[in-house]
């Protein structure tokens, strides 16, 4: 049996190594959270409008990144948007790109249900009372759509934070990393990702358990 | 952008020359060859994982629907570790950390590690469907079970997990198209799957987006493979008369 010893985890270790990666991975789960729903809800809207011009490219583009594992769109990416933009990028403003682009088809899933439990009365009322496509989705269906899967957007922001672990594929600084290195140069590497294990888990579950609640307050709302 | 460079798989991968019948020979294989033998690591991984999740995810979301409080707890305790940690860092812990704790798993290739990772983090997903179809099932049918003087495994084995398991194939067909792509991740314990086969022939090659192209189609080709054999289980088991019962 090995012994265990988490001394070395000292304020100074902690803010050394950790800290960095922990600010990245929280940056990139807001940035791909709010970039993904919006671009999703463009696409949700896209699927839903009844144009094969716009149906055809937002499925399609919908369904390449959901058949493919996140590692190898994160791969793809990384090799792509410097050839795009003719200079190499960074493996940090890489993932931030990549993770926005990737979790806006799974966001964009989910608002299409949304918009989708949303009853076709409403739009007929909305209609009715003279508004324009733009005024009816904006202020009659998105609204209720957003407030009918917040539980759901906010669980798979959960998942989106469990797998910006992921951006290891490309080197990336992110939390895990931090871990792991602090895990190297220490030679505690047991120790390191056991308390990486225990601060993941923390973070998601605490989450899970908050987004439980709203799910309980929104319903009796309702 | 250049232009392709498909023959590039049938360059051999330490020579770098190119195999006329596209297959190594004499010791030296092609990267079609790794590829191929990179996808076969992916389905292995995948397809073990797949029935290590669905015997355990089966047995803990049972627990959770027993009038035991213990059993409750426990299914819940294990479906909530094992979804809460990323995937990522379950891998390592089977990696580096059960070994190191468990001197006698010390030899274990990390083949089966990855597959206990794999699996145990997909079977805390299966054990909230297994749950989630046995409590959709009406509440009389329990009953009806054990009033017919069935003991509870009998009620489980006849009654309501023949039904349930008909109700969740489903969400079973994209937990197991998930396991597929999830498998992924084992190229960060250096399994030589096809993740870990695109990295190294890109880098060996240059030939990134023919590399990535392939794989990736290997994914798909995975994945729809195991949507189709699903789609076939479901409409052989479908029981007439139920919801989705009645044929397309």
């Amino acid at each position: 049996m090995l012994a265990l010893d988490f001394a070395f985890f000292t304020p100074d270790v902690i803010s050394g190594y950790i800290v960095k990666g922990f600010i990245f991975s929280l940056q990139l789960t807001l940035v791909a959270m709010i970039g993904g729903i919006v671009l999703g809800t463009l696409l949700a809207l896209m699927r839903l409008s009844g144009k094969t011009w716009l149906v055809m490219p937002a499925a399609a583009y919908v369904n390449t990144m959901r058949s493919v594992p996140l590692v190898m769109v994160i791969l793809w990416f990384f090799l792509l948007i410097p050839l795009v933009i003719g200079r190499p990028l960074g493996a940090e403003t890489s993932a931030l790109i990549t993770f926005t682009l990737f979790e806006a088809a799974y966001y964009s899933e989910i608002m299409r249900a949304g918009i989708q439990s949303v009853s076709r009365g409403q739009v007929a009322a909305g209609y009715a009372l003279g508004m324009t496509y733009r005024q009816t989705m904006g202020l009659i269906v998105l609204p209720q759509a957003f407030r009918n899967m917040l539980p759901v957007l906010l669980t798979q922001t959960i998942i989106l934070f469990q797998d910006t672990s992921l951006v290891y594929a490309i080197g990336a600084y992110d939390l895990l990393k931090g871990f792991e290195i602090a895990g190297k140069n220490f030679n505690r590497p047991v120790e390191t990702y056991l308390v990486a294990a225990v601060l993941y888990f923390i973070i998601s579950f605490s989450l899970s358990m908050l987004v439980r609640k709203l799910q309980q307050r929104i319903a009796i709302v309702r | 952008m250049s232009t392709w460079d498909w023959q590039v798989f049938c360059k051999e991968t330490t020579s770098g020359d190119v195999a006329p019948s596209c297959f190594g020979s004499g010791g030296d294989i092609t990267y079609l060859d790794w590829l191929l033998s990179a996808w076969g690591w992916t389905l292995s991984v995948s397809v073990l994982a797949l029935l290590v999740a669905l015997l355990l995810g089966s047995l803990m979301g049972i627990l959770r629907t027993t009038p035991h409080r213990g059993l409750v707890l426990l299914g819940n305790a294990w479906t909530e570790l094992f979804r809460n940690i990323p995937l990522l860092v379950q891998i390592f812990l089977w990696y580096h950390v059960v070994p190191a704790l468990i001197p006698p798993l010390r030899g274990v290739p990390s083949f089966i590690l990855v597959v206990m990772g794999l699996g145990l983090f997909t079977s805390a997903r299966i054990s909230e469907q297994v749950r989630a179809g046995i409590q959709s099932l009406a509440g009389g049918q329990r009953m009806a079970g054990l009033a017919m003087g069935f003991t509870l495994p009998q009620t489980y084995r006849h009654v309501l997990l023949p039904m349930a398991y008909r109700i969740i194939i489903p969400p079973l067909t994209s937990e197991s198209m998930n396991i597929i792509k999830n498998s992924s991740v084992a190229f960060a314990v250096s399994i030589s799957e096809l993740t870990l086969f695109a990295l190294q022939a890109q880098e060996e090659t240059s030939r990134g987006i023919e590399v990535y192209l392939a794989v990736s189609g290997l994914y798909f080709i995975s994945a729809f493979a195991i949507n189709r054999a699903a789609l076939f289980i479901e409409n052989r088991v479908r029981v007439p008369g139920m919801i989705g019962g009645g044929g397309h």
